[in-house]
């Protein structure tokens, strides 16, 4: 299964009644199993994308959709927000098993994936703990189990880690490549962070500013674990550098606007 | 380095966080008592105007004692707590859906923002029209006054939402209806129990109100009657249970808070 993302575009009318083109020929495919990472500096698009996917807005043109699902199961989406969106009034337990809740799955099934990934990212004991308690990186560990929990077709990302300390964001880049290792799901993340984006994708989508559009997509020829080990580092280096010259530009430019 | 001394730096805002002992506040309450008292006691104020508190008390265990204050307690209590019950559930319901649906919004906003600013209690006469007299005007009253802020508050409450939590919901496969169960009242609760507090002053506010304007029983009718006879020991024996029931709604609601809302 697949996912195509067809020719989108989207308008956004502003305060002053202005037309703003924030997408403009978007074409690309999400492979199954693949990890792909839009990079691209502030305002270039990326959430609004990112929410076209996940069904949260309409484009103003072009569809996307899945291609080769079976017949009669509609494909599902999780969602990693950027502000976390975890519900205050409910325990991690009941985060996590939300959406399994929401399909009409059964107590012993909720209780079962619940505990499963509830482990897998590492939050053993904090079950019964409401997001309050839990530190910002616990908070979104949290967020991710809930997110895979409903083992989804397609799963989305938006600057998951980016509320994060330098030392908790590694980590927890690591620990993700560690889970994608075994779920192995088609994945759309964004980022504004290159080391990210190189450390993680399959293909780096690299998105430019006004219009947003798709400026050049690098397939990263690394192994998908232990790209930072020395040997990788010229490599790692030189796609990193390569992507920076496509933003630097517009990065500036939105700078200066800002 | 002849002259040096220690200079400890020192909490200079350790006043905000002053530990004061709980019986200072009852310190202060019995003090007060106890002038009040001495005031009465010593004639300088004639006990007419204000009577002693332990006349008050004496008085009132009397009217326990007879079964008179009970009758009129059981009286106003049935009123307030129906008309809240009727104006809390009818305004939290009213406000999920105007918060809710734009349309509902569009339409009955603006009728409901003309409606709020009027003083209930003077429509107390036109509802005595309608329902005649008896216990239907004064549940309707209170139930009217209550069911204003908690509509306003509930409708703000659920404006207030985060929409990424709303996003999250539907993402993870919620329907319209388990958005506004699992998502919305959840949300909106915290401004919701802002309302239900601010409406339970008005309830008690309304009843007493009501009770002196058409009522044979209940507490603010007791009062007015004793007013009217210049028992003031009575009088006050009435006031001290209103205050009393005020308290008792406020504990009532704030414990009932932190069962709804353990996360806060
Ligand atoms: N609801 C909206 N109404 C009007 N304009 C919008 C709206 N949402 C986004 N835009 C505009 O669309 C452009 C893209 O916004 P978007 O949030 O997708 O950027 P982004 O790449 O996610 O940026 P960042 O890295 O800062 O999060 C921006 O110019 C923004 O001003
Ligand atoms: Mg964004």
């Amino acid at each position: 299964m697949k996912i195509v993302i067809e020719n989108v575009e989207k308008r956004f009318t502003d305060s002053k009644k202005n037309e703003v083109l924030a997408l403009e020929d978007i074409n690309f495919t999400i492979n199954e199993q693949e990890f792909v990472v839009l990079v691209g500096p502030s305002g270039c698009g990326k959430s609004t994308l990112l929410n076209i996917v996940g069904g949260l807005l309409s484009p103003s043109k072009g569809q996307v959709y899945f291609e080769g699902t079976e017949e009669d199961k509609e494909p599902t989406l999780g969602i990693v927000f950027q502000e976390i969106a975890l519900f205050p009034w409910r325990s991690v337990f009941e985060n996590v098993t939300f959406g399994l809740e929401e399909r009409g799955a059964s107590k012993a099934e909720r209780a079962e994936k619940g505990k499963h990934y509830i482990d897998m990212v590492g939050l053993t004991g904090f079950e019964n703990a409401y997001p309050k308690q839990l530190s910002g990186g616990m908070k979104q560990r949290a967020g991710i189990a809930r997110a895979l929990a409903v083992e989804p077709d397609l799963l989305l990302m938006d600057e998951p880690f980016s509320a994060l300390d330098a030392q908790t964001r590694t980590i927890m880049q690591e620990e993700l490549l560690t889970i994608w290792n075994r779920t192995k799901l088609s994945t759309l993340y964004v980022t504004h962070n290159i080391q990210e984006a190189v450390y993680l994708a399959d293909r780096v989508i690299v998105l430019s500013r006004h219009p947003g559009h798709i400026k050049k997509i690098i397939p990263i020829d690394l192994p998908k674990i232990g790209r930072d080990q020395d040997q990788y580092r010229a490599q790692f280096e030189k796609y990193a550098d390569e992507i920076w010259q496509l933003i630097r530009h517009d990065a500036e430019e939105a700078l200066k606007e800002a | 380095m002849a002259n040096t001394t220690k200079k400890v730096i020192k909490n200079r805002v350790a006043f905000l966080e002053q530990k004061i002992p709980g019986y200072v506040s009852v310190l202060g309450i019995t003090g007060i008592l106890l002038l009040w008292e001495l005031t009465c006691r010593l004639n300088i104020v004639p006990p007419l105007f204000l009577p002693a508190p332990t006349a008050i008390i004496t008085d009132g265990w009397e009217m326990i004692s007879s079964g008179e204050l009970l009758k009129n307690l059981l009286a106003s209590l049935y009123r307030i707590l129906g008309g809240y019950a009727i104006g809390a559930v009818l305004g939290i319901m009213v406000g999920l859906l105007l918060g809710f649906s734009k349309l509902a919004d569009a339409i009955f906003t603006p009728i409901v923002y003309s409606i709020y600013p009027i003083p209930k209690i003077a429509l107390l006469p036109l509802i005595i029209l309608w329902f005649g007299i008896g216990e239907m005007p004064k549940v309707a009253i209170i139930a009217l006054g209550v069911f204003f802020p908690v509509l306003i508050n509930t409708f703000s409450g659920v404006k207030s939402v985060d929409p990424s939590l709303i996003k999250a919901a539907v993402t993870f496969g919620s329907n319209h209806f388990n958005v506004i169960r699992k998502v919305i009242l959840p949300g909106a609760l915290p401004t919701i129990f802002a309302g239900l507090k601010l409406a339970a002053g008005t309830a008690l506010l309304l009843l007493v109100s009501a009770e002196m304007i058409a009522a044979q029983y209940g507490i603010g009718a007791m009062v007015l009657h004793y007013g009217n006879l210049m028992i003031t020991t009575k009088l006050m024996a009435g006031v001290l249970i209103l205050s009393l029931l005020g308290l008792m709604f406020n504990r009532g609601l704030q414990w009932l808070e932190r069962k709804l809302i353990p996360w806060k």
